[in-house]
Order: structure tokens, then C-alpha cells, then sequence
């Protein structure tokens, strides 16, 4: 038995299609605006220059000296993306103190300063949603140019950015566990900060340890690429090479970066495994 | 009482502390007083923000390109994240799998800034680049995420359109799509998410949008313009962070 080819056909393929055109009928301005254009790739000039220096790529710079350059950026980088997360970590937690609703002794009776405390949160609110949107490269960029080129900037830069997303993160993990012996020592009638020693951080202490770091991790690969505003680190060697057009220092420290981000990716797995 | 956590602490304490000494970071600029005068005027040089109406529509176009790009960029990525979770996803035999996975690494493992130095070079400078820099590492990461549905989705629809005579186009199409699209939609607007956060930086290498604005702005200290660029900027990543965290609430709950 044979199915009559009308049967075959999809019954929803004309929907699809009117869906479809609609689609890149949208489509059309976007690719207007980013003057979408593949042809410009296979353009004899410019993509002359790209396959010579593709071509480049290979061998990878060896060199003795160049070896000890990139060493150095690295170990530059590492420092640079622990140092901006223990900032990191010195703003952020104060911040997500202030925010975090458990700890306002308002919560569970009247207090006399607690429309200051409640119009102290907001504020600090406010500051956290405006370090973490700012990315750490548009801080870097700014930074540079008020303290000169080097690592200082990238350090600020990562310190600012990460401090905003930590204490939103911290509040939340705050706000996640277990509230009762926080109250309890709330009412029993301690003051706030101990009743976040005692009630909330022990209970809170392997999540917070964990997604700090898992931030480290995330830090060392945004400082890696800081350097192409100036600001340090492998990213600076990258960029110069990369104007010069040395193609074998390019893939060597590709290379490296690659290494970098795996063994910062293995020990923040192994690191976070030993809290679990 | 558990001593791991304390453990891990100290340990990245001291490590804080090493990389303060390796860098040997000279902050005296933010807390002396000659420094702290340098740093106001160099804030004060951003007010009041650049708002005359021409700038404005330029910060306007800036922002729709940087839009534009992320959405494109997404998009590209997500077509060939598609191709490419085909052999990644052991559709094609086993023999093609781990080559594509490990193109995928690959391409997943260069950031986003050195790929749109690359497309600047290949390109030329403007948002192709910034373009083609997301589209290159999107298709990394989204063809990883595809390839593990396709893994994980259940063969039973395929394989009895298959049975039944189904080529194998037609089963995949009609067998495996419709239970992965879901998934595949909603990592695709993650990314996205993630996208235009990254788009707006890209310029910084010459890759178009806002980024490249204020990248120009700021080099030839024009800082008034360079803090309505900031603040359209600003605008942007805030305005995408609440939108996917008021959405993520509704499809949660």
C-alpha cells in the first residue's frame, strides 16, 4: 500500500514558512546595522593578510626570553584576578550585610532607627545594581585613564565589578538558609551582627566559600583579556603581539591561556569538591 | 563541626595576600591628597553628560547596532551551534564526535575580545566584526549545550519514524527537533542574554556599538559624551538583568 503524496506533506508547513519569513523580514534591520557583509572575508586584500598571518600561527614562538615573558603576564594575571576578588569579596560583603532583610531587628518588632535602616537598604541596593552593570572592562578602560597603564586598574576594575555581583549573590545565599536561629538570636535580643556570626554565616559558609570561588575562577579569565585596554596581564603580551602580526607568539600565548583557564577551572572544581 | 570551609579561607587569605605583594600595587594615588584631587577632576570632566539631541540619536543608533550584533551574533551561532551538535552529538557516528567536540573546546575557550581582534583583523573595524567574534564563540559554547540535548533527549520517536521508513532527515526533523527545540530556545536566549552584556564592550577593540563610541569618545577626552555613552550603557545591562530576572521568576513559578 502506497500513501498518496498529498498525505505525506507536512500540515504545518506553511505556517512555518510565514513564520520563517517574518523572521528575517525582522532579521533585515539588524543585519543592516551591523553591516553584515561575508564578502568583505574572502576580499583578495584583507584576506590576504589574514591567511599569511594565520599561516604565522605555526611554529609557536619558543624562544627562551619570549617563554619568560609570558610566564611573567601570567603570573601577573593570577595575581591580578586573586587580588580583585579579595576586594571583591571585602565590598561585597558589607554591602550584602546591609541589604540582607533577616538581619533588621525592625522585622520582628518596633524598633526607634528603623526607617533608617530601611532607607539605608534601598541605597545599598542601588550600588550594587550599579558596580556589577558596569562590566570590569568598561571600569578597566575608565580606571587606566585615572591610574595610568599596568595591573593597578585591572585589580580595581575586577574589585568593583565582582563586589556588586557578590553581594547580590551573598544576600540571596544569606537569605537562603535556614532564618530561625538567626531569629532566634535576634529576639533573645543580640544585636545584628552577632546573630549573623552565630545564626546565619556557619550555616552559610560552604555556598559562600563556593561561589567566591567560582568568581576567582570567572576573574582569572576576565583578567586574562584586561590588557587590551591597557591594563596588565597576558592580555597587554596578547595585544602587542597581535599588532605586530607575530602569529607564533599569538598561538603561544593562546596556548597558554587556554592552560591557565583549565587549571583555574580544575582547582576551583577540586577546591569546591572539598566543601561538598 | 566541619573545618574544611575555615581551611579553604585561610588558604585563599594568604593567596590574597601573595598577590598583593607580587603586584606591589602602588594605591597611594586613591588615598593622597594630590592623588584624590586627580581622581575628582577626572570625574568631574564626565559632568554633565553630553545631551545634545545629535549626540543623542548617535547614542541611539550605537545602542541599536549593539543590540543588533548580539542579536545576529546569537542567531548565527545558534544555526551553526545546530550543524554543529549534529556530529558533536553522536547523530553523525561515533567517529566525528570527539573531533567536534573538540573544535567546539576550541572555539569556546578563546574569549570573545581576542576573537573580535581576529575579525577586526580579517573584517575590518566596524560591527561585522563584533558580528562574526560572538557568532565564533557563541557556536562554541551553544553547540556544546545542543550536543548534550541531543544526547540526553529520548531516541524512541526517531527511531520508529525510522522503522516506518522515515529517511533520515525526515525523522531527525520531525523525531528529535520537536522534543530538543525547548531546550535549544531557551539556551539560546540565555546566551543572548549574555551577548548583549558582551556587545557592548566589544567595541573596545574596534568592533562597533557603544563600546567603540566610548572607546573613541574617551581617547579624545571627550568625557561629557563618554558618560552618556556610559549611561546608555548602563541602561542596557540593567535593563536586561531585571527583564531575564522577572521572566526567570514567571516561568519558575
Amino acid at each position: 500500500m502506497s500513501t498518496p503524496p498529498a498525505e505525506r506533506r507536512d500540515p504545518a508547513a506553511l505556517p512555518r514558512l510565514f513564520i520563517g519569513l517574518l523572521a528575517i523580514g525582522l532579521l533585515w534591520p539588524g543585519l543592516r546595522l551591523t553591516e553584515f557583509s561575508p564578502a568583505t572575508l574572502f576580499d583578495p586584500r584583507s584576506s590576504e593578510v589574514t591567511v599569511r598571518f594565520l599561516r604565522s600561527f605555526f611554529p609557536l614562538e619558543t624562544s627562551r626570553e619570549f617563554l619568560r615573558l609570558v610566564g611573567k603576564s601570567t603570573l601577573e594575571t593570577l595575581a591580578m584576578a586573586t587580588a580583585g576578588s579579595a576586594l571583591a569579596v571585602l565590598i561585597g560583603f558589607p554591602l550584602a550585610l546591609i541589604v540582607t532583610r533577616r538581619l533588621s531587628i525592625s522585622a520582628i518588632g518596633p524598633t526607634r532607627g528603623h526607617r533608617l535602616a530601611a532607607g539605608g537598604r534601598m541605597p545599598a541596593r542601588g550600588v550594587l545594581l550599579l558596580l556589577r552593570s558596569v562590566p570590569e572592562i568598561v571600569w578597566a578602560l575608565l580606571l587606566v585613564r585615572a591610574l595610568g597603564l599596568g595591573p593597578a586598574a585591572a585589580v580595581l576594575a575586577i574589585a568593583i565589578n565582582y563586589g556588586g555581583m557578590l553581594g547580590k549573590v551573598y544576600h540571596e545565599i544569606f537569605e537562603s538558609v535556614d532564618g530561625l536561629p538567626t531569629r532566634a538570636i535576634l529576639e533573645a535580643g543580640s544585636g545584628r551582627l552577632s546573630a549573623f556570626f552565630y545564626g546565619t554565616f556557619p550555616l552559610a559558609l560552604p555556598e559562600f566559600v563556593s561561589y567566591s570561588i567560582y568568581r576567582w575562577e570567572c576573574a582569572v579569565r576576565a583578567s586574562a583579556v584586561m590588557g587590551f585596554v591597557g591594563a596588565g596581564g597576558l592580555g597587554q603580551q596578547l595585544e602587542l603581539s597581535m599588532r605586530m602580526l607575530s602569529g607564533g607568539e599569538v598561538s603561544t600565548i593562546l596556548l597558554v591561556f587556554f592552560l591557565l583557564v583549565l587549571v583555574a577551572d580544575g582547582l576551583s572544581a577540586a577546591m569546591r569538591r572539598m566543601l561538598v | 563541626m566541619n573545618f574544611m570551609p575555615w581551611l579553604l579561607l585561610a588558604g585563599l587569605c594568604a593567596a590574597a595576600v601573595a598577590s598583593f605583594a607580587y603586584l606591589g600595587l602602588d594605591l597611594s594615588g586613591l588615598t593622597s591628597g594630590e592623588g584624590q584631587r586627580r581622581m575628582l577632576e577626572f570625574v568631574a570632566a564626565f559632568f554633565p553628560p553630553e545631551t545634545s539631541p545629535a549626540f543623542l540619536a548617535r547614542v541611539f543608533k550605537g545602542s541599536l547596532q549593539t543590540l543588533a550584533i548580539s542579536a545576529v551574533g546569537t542567531l548565527l551561532a545558534a544555526v551553526f551551534g545546530v550543524l554543529a551538535a549534529l556530529p558533536a552529538g553522536g547523530r553523525l557516528g561515533r567517529m566525528a564526535r570527539g573531533p567536534a567536540r573538540v573544535g567546539l573546546n576550541l572555539l569556546r575557550s578563546i574569549p570573545e575580545l581576542v576573537w573580535a581582534v581576529l575579525m577586526v583583523l580579517a573584517a575590518g573595524v566596524g560591527p561585522f566584526a563584533g558580528t562574526l567574534a560572538l557568532a565564533v564563540h557563541t557556536t562554541g559554547v551553544l553547540g556544546r549545550l545542543f550536543a548534550e540535548t541531543l544526547e540526553n533527549s529520548p531516541p524512541g520517536p526517531t527511531a520508529a519514524l525510522r522503522d516506518s521508513g522515515g529517511s533520515a532527515v525526515a525523522s531527525f526533523l520531525y523525531g528529535t527537533l520537536p522534543v530538543a527545540l525547548p531546550q535549544f530556545s531557551s539556551y539560546t536566549l540565555y546566551r543572548w542574554e549574555n551577548n548583549i552584556r558582551m556587545a557592548t564592550v566589544l567595541g573596545f577593540v574596534g568592533a562597533g556599538g557603544l563600546g567603540q563610541m566610548l572607546y573613541v569618545s574617551l581617547s579624545l577626552f571627550k568625557q561629557s559624551e563618554a558618560a552618556s555613552v556610559l549611561i546608555a550603557m548602563l541602561v542596557i545591562v540593567a535593563l536586561v538583568d531585571l527583564l531575564s530576572a522577572w521572566l526567570r521568576e514567571r516561568l519558575a513559578g
